[in-house]
């Protein structure tokens, strides 16, 4: 009984489930060799290419480079760098749009080429001299990725630490209108089968299998004749047949293994590569020539020439039509890839990456747009067409019923999104569209549920350190205590100090034992309220006739008294939401609490302004009080009184924006700063307008002289919610009540 | 006569199945089953108490004694259907109206923050970094979102954003992608 | 012996209970949202029947029939029956408690199960022998747990098809249930019991 190995040593080729026979489309392109294009005005190279994440970038905007001089560079293992296609100027390093079906922005360096060309400094390798690891090296530096489509980074997947037996180049390109691979098989044989010398000695397989299709006769003939005399290396035709190309596909059909569910072919000690990545392992290893153009297949019937074109990597898609004769239709598609895997660009400046092997424009009657989806007929055609032997139709039912379990029942997870089913599909549904929304949703409940798990582990761990806090301080506590008892005992005061305690208990029980109930709690704030109304009254009357009065009025005021009565009155403030419209009470306070001197007081002050900034979208009539805060607030010499007043002159523009009247407040900063004719102060005031417009406006005119004059225009979209307002209001009421209470104490003062 | 066999007969019967249903029911006793281990691990862990309940344990119990499964907004309908078959109950719509359909952070505004911690002690997963009098900033991976960290703060400097799509993250939504139709 | 393949394939097929006699419709429609359920239910319910129709026997050939007490047997039964659901649910209970909550109250309604309570009547009115009616308890219980999973697996696929708005739940259920009963009643004849 034959081993495997003599089965394919006599040429035995399988076959695998299902497939489909499209119209193969490739006389247009194959016939006519590789057009060289001239170089584009600009290139713009997408930063990640590949399955992984992008390298660091190396240089910067202005900076000259050279023809493969690598942009980025590989800092970790899944890292691809990019190169600089040709020599040219980086002139911006931004996002652009990437070379994927969401048409979602990438960052990309935009190169614009000088037209020299000009090469860096090269280093051929001899792959007989050196090591493997020198070898992966050259190959991650290269930038080189899978070409055939997915872009797994080329050194991680060719690093195997198992043995290998097959190593399989794969050369089908099944899908219609593709020549790209044909092309460069013809031209490149040699090169080609340099490159497979070169993964042979990485891996060092039982045998080298070509797969190609029997649509290239030519290629397979130049292949044979490159090979040579070489054992062990076999070029397999298979039956034109979609997806041959499958990488699980093309196993099956040179060796009939089946790559098991949810595992890779290295696991049975396979591993394939493309052969445009062969021919890019051969350039960069003895040439020293990285990843920077491949061969792309324009095709379509608007095109004047459909041809195979060396494109540059980051080559707009609209160069490459132009330099092709294209003559757009009224709607014109432009596909990336084939006709079965390929998606349609909505911004025709997407660039050439190192996977695009084809761009098609066609005319409508060549590859009609999609027609309205009908209902599924239940005809089962779609699960005769699977080369994965999967049921569409029913991964069709459980993704409209969004049931997860059920799709991985059904192993949606092995669907390669070939389109197989698609193209059989009698009602013209959809299929791969809704596998792909499936899958994403799917891989989305699996992120949010290792997320769900992480924050579960951190509630648990926060829950436990607040336990272990809390017993840390009782213990403490016990220990102080303990240690208090053992000090009075030793010094005979223990009687003194316990009737001492005993009535400062007695006290403060007293004080807070009268638990109001609500009628009288909203009875106490009613009076406090009509208090500082007419608090509020009479001090408006005393301002317009003496403004200066209002600077002085509490600078005789105990500090910490304005301090606690203030955190009272937030807190107060906090526990009560209470919607309510007293603005007129509040603005009063908030002056005379600004005009404190010290240090407390100012930022007891800020806290008041944001709380009555806040406030401010119900009131009608503030405006003329607003400056004050500022004014005084920036009249402290301290630092950081600066960056509250900053704070508070922000907030309060923020809502006077929105009360529509900015402009009479606008100058409030101006005063501010041409009040004062200290250095310092004018410093503080210029902070402030810095910080003003920075946070407020785009404009980047911030005074940093001590100048007398802020009047920037500001219009700024306020942050408050409707939600967030009665908060605010009962946090100015009650700092207007804490006020009132404070201005009773000290009005015969 | 034949009523006292019959209730003779039929007390005896009683009687011996009596007997046999006791015997099993020792020989088959349950101890305390995993149910809230299992609710727990289906609800999210945002910890946020939209439901009422002070984390998503509480909730978990309150829902093994026979509470609604309907309150979970961070959850969503797939939690609901989770728990619905977990449970064995219909599956209710949610009750909350509102159920954010993008997935939101917060996002401190650092040139306002002044350093109070408020936050930090809101945070139910720890995810504010800071400490008194220096800055704060939230860690995106680790917010759930639940907005608990937005209203203790004073100065008002804490935004919930929406998370930028990428492309990691796409779901394929064809129609969201922005097409300019050329006049011909 | 062929008797009692007879007896079984009858009372399988030919005579089933829930789509030819329509007994026991409750926990068919009931569990069988789910297959795992539904699997579950049929274990239960055939164990139950199993052992209820034999006590049953029991009960009415030694205690009810020599005391001349045939007018209580539908109580005897039903104790019979309740004593018996009651012994299963607490050892479902023990062995797998998420088949016990995934079947709620279903477990101990197979107490009202009429198809239980019909069996056991049935038995005694046929003049089935303890073998008899143990198989035919079994069958009984065999085609029950048949139609179940069958009814199961369709209305578990009938979740994620395309049913019109004024179809959907119960009543596509309905349906199939009937179109399943019309299936079945083409083994009309095929033994003659």
């Amino acid at each position: 009984m034959p081993t495997l190995f003599q089965h394919i040593q006599a040429g035995k080729v399988w076959d695998f489930h299902g497939g489909i026979h499209p119209p193969s489309r490739k006389e247009r392109t194959n016939q006519k060799p590789v057009a060289l294009l001239d170089i584009p005005d600009r290139l713009y190279i997408p930063l990640r290419q590949h399955i992984g994440v992008a390298g660091k970038v190396l240089v910067k905007v202005g900076d000259r480079v050279l023809k493969g001089q690598a942009l980025t560079q590989a800092d970790n293992a899944m890292a691809v760098p990019v190169h600089a296609p040709t020599s040219g100027i980086v002139q911006a390093i931004e996002l652009h749009t990437s070379a994927h079906p969401s048409s979602l922005a990438e960052p990309a360096l935009v190169l614009a080429p000088d037209g020299m060309d000009e090469w860096r400094p090269r280093k051929p390798l001899d792959p007989e001299q050196v090591d493997a690891y020198t070898l992966l090296e050259r190959i991650q530096e290269s930038g080189i990725s899978g070409m055939g489509g997915a872009g797994f980074p080329t050194h991680i997947k060719v690093n195997v630490k198992q043995p290998v037996d097959y190593l399989i180049i794969n050369a089908v390109e099944c899908e219609p209108y593709i020549t790209a691979d044909d092309l460069l098989m013809q031209e490149r044989a040699s090169d080609i089968i340099a490159g497979i010398e070169i993964l042979v000695k990485l891996l060092s397989p039982k045998a080298v299998l070509i797969g190609i299709e029997d649509d290239k006769p030519i290629a397979a003939a130049l292949l044979k004749a490159a090979i040579g005399q070489r054992t062990n290396y076999f070029v397999r035709e298979v039956p034109t047949k979609y997806p041959s190309g499958g990488e699980k596909q093309l196993i099956q059909l040179l060796t009939n293994k089946e790559v098991p569910a949810g595992r890779r072919p290295l696991d049975i000690g396979i591993v394939m590569q493309n052969v445009g990545t062969a021919f890019a392992i051969a350039q960069a290893v003895l040439d020293d020539i990285p990843l920077i153009h491949r061969v792309v297949t324009v095709a379509g019937e608007t095109l004047a020439q459909q041809q195979n074109v060396l494109a540059l990597i980051g080559t707009p898609i609209s160069d490459l039509l132009n330099a092709c004769g294209f003559q757009p239709e009224p709607q014109q598609r432009i596909i990336v890839g084939g006709p079965m895997m390929g998606f349609a660009i909505a911004d025709w400046s997407v660039p050439v990456v190192k996977t695009t092997n084809c761009i098609l424009a066609p005319t409508e009657n060549e590859l009609g747009a999609a027609s309205e989806e009908m209902d599924c007929i239940r005809c089962g055609a779609c699960a005769d067409a699977c080369p994965a032997s999967l049921l569409p139709q029913q991964l069709l039912w459980y993704s409209k019923a969004k049931d997860q379990d059920k799709l991985a029942e059904y192993n949606l997870s092995d669907c390669i999104e070939c389109g197989a089913c698609a193209y059989v599909c009698p009602s013209e549904i959809p299929l791969v569209h809704y596998y792909r929304v499936a899958k994403a949703e799917i891989r989305e409940t699996q992120r949010e549920a290792l997320k769900a798990e992480q924050a579960k582990a951190r509630f648990d761990a926060r829950t436990e350190r607040l336990e272990r806090e809390k017993q840390e301080r009782l213990e403490r506590n016990q220990q102080l205590a303990a240690q208090r008892v053992a000090q009075q005992q030793a010094s005979g005061v223990a009687a003194q100090s316990a009737a001492a305690v005993q009535q400062a208990l007695e006290r403060t029980q007293q004080q807070t034992a009268p638990a109001l109930d609500k009628e009288q709690i909203i009875a106490e704030r009613e009076r406090k309220k009509a208090e500082a109304l007419a608090y509020q009254q009479q001090k408006q009357q005393a301002q317009t006739a003496e403004p200066a009065s209002v600077q002085t009025s509490e600078q005789t005021e105990d500090p910490r008294k304005a301090a606690i009565a203030a955190a009272l009155a937030r807190a107060k403030a906090k526990k009560q939401a209470e919607a309510q419209s007293e603005v007129a009470a509040e603005s009063a306070p908030a002056e005379t609490a600004a005009s404190d001197a010290d240090a407390k007081k100012a930022a007891v002050a800020a806290a008041i302004a944001r709380a009555k900034a806040k406030k401010l979208p119900e009131a009608q009539s503030e405006v003329a009080t607003e400056p004050a805060p500022a004014e005084t607030a920036a009249s402290d010499a301290d630092a950081k009184k600066a960056a509250v007043a900053a704070a508070i002159a922000r907030a309060k523009a923020k809502k006077l924006a929105e009360a529509q009247s900015e402009e009479a407040t606008e100058p409030a900063p101006a005063e501010t700063a041409a009040s004062d004719a200290d250095a310092k102060k004018a410093a503080v005031a210029a902070a402030i307008a810095r910080a003003k417009a920075k946070k407020l406006a785009e404009q980047p005119q911030a005074e940093t002289a001590p100048a007398t004059e802020v009047a920037e225009p500001v219009a700024v979209p306020t942050e408050s919610t409707p939600e967030q307002d009665a908060k605010k209001a009962a946090i100015a009421a009650a700092i207007a009540r804490a006020k009132a209470k404070k201005q009773q104490n000290s009005e015969p003062l | 006569m034949s009523i006292i066999t019959a209730l003779w007969a039929l007390g005896i019967l009683a009687l011996i199945f009596g007997a046999v249903l006791g015997y099993a029911a020792i020989r088959f006793k349950v101890d305390a089953d995993p149910l809230v281990e299992q609710i727990d691990e289906i609800l999210p862990q945002t910890q946020c108490g939209q439901c009422g309940y002070p984390g998503c344990r509480p909730y978990a119990e309150a829902i093994a004694n026979g509470d609604d499964i309907n309150k979970c907004p961070p959850g969503g309908d797939a939690t609901i259907k989770k728990l619905a078959d977990l449970m064995g109950v219909e599956a209710k719509p949610l009750d909350a109206a509102q159920t954010p359909a993008v997935k939101r952070v917060a996002f401190i505004r650092e040139d306002e923050c002044i350093g109070c911690t408020k936050c930090i002690q809101a945070c139910p997963v720890d995810a504010i970094v800071g400490a008194s009098k220096q800055m704060h900033t939230v860690i995106v991976d680790e917010c759930t979102g639940c907005d608990l960290c937005v209203e203790p703060c004073p100065v008002d400097c804490i935004d919930m954003v929406p998370l930028a799509s990428s492309i990691e993250r796409w779901k394929w939504d064809l129609n969201a992608i922005p097409v300019k139709v050329l006049e011909s | 012996m062929s008797e009692f393949l007879l007896l079984l394939v009858s009372t399988v097929l030919v005579n089933n209970f829930v789509l030819v006699k329509f007994l026991g419709l409750c926990p068919v429609m009931g569990v069988s949202k789910k297959l795992e359920t539904a699997i579950g239910m049929s274990m239960a319910t055939t164990f139950v029947l199993t052992l209820a129709s034999l006590c049953s026997y029991l009960v009415d050939y030694y205690i009810l029939q020599p005391l001349d007490l045939l007018y209580l047997r539908t109580l005897a039964f039903i104790l019979v029956i309740a004593v018996v659901v009651q012994f299963t649910e607490m050892v479902v209970h023990k062995t797998s408690p998420v088949l016990y909550r995934l079947l709620g109250i279903f477990l101990p309604l197979i107490t009202t199960n009429c198809a239980v309570l019909g069996v056991a009547i049935l038995n005694v009115n046929a003049r089935h022998d303890f073998f008899s009616s143990v198989v035919y308890g079994f069958g009984a219980a065999v085609g029950f747990s048949l139609v179940l999973i069958l009814f199961a697996a369709m209305r578990e696929r009938l979740a994620a098809a395309d049913v019109p708005v004024s179809f959907k739940g119960a009543a596509i259920g309905m349906i199939t249930a009937g179109l399943m009963s019309l299936a079945f009643m083409g083994f009309t004849g095929l033994v003659k019991v």
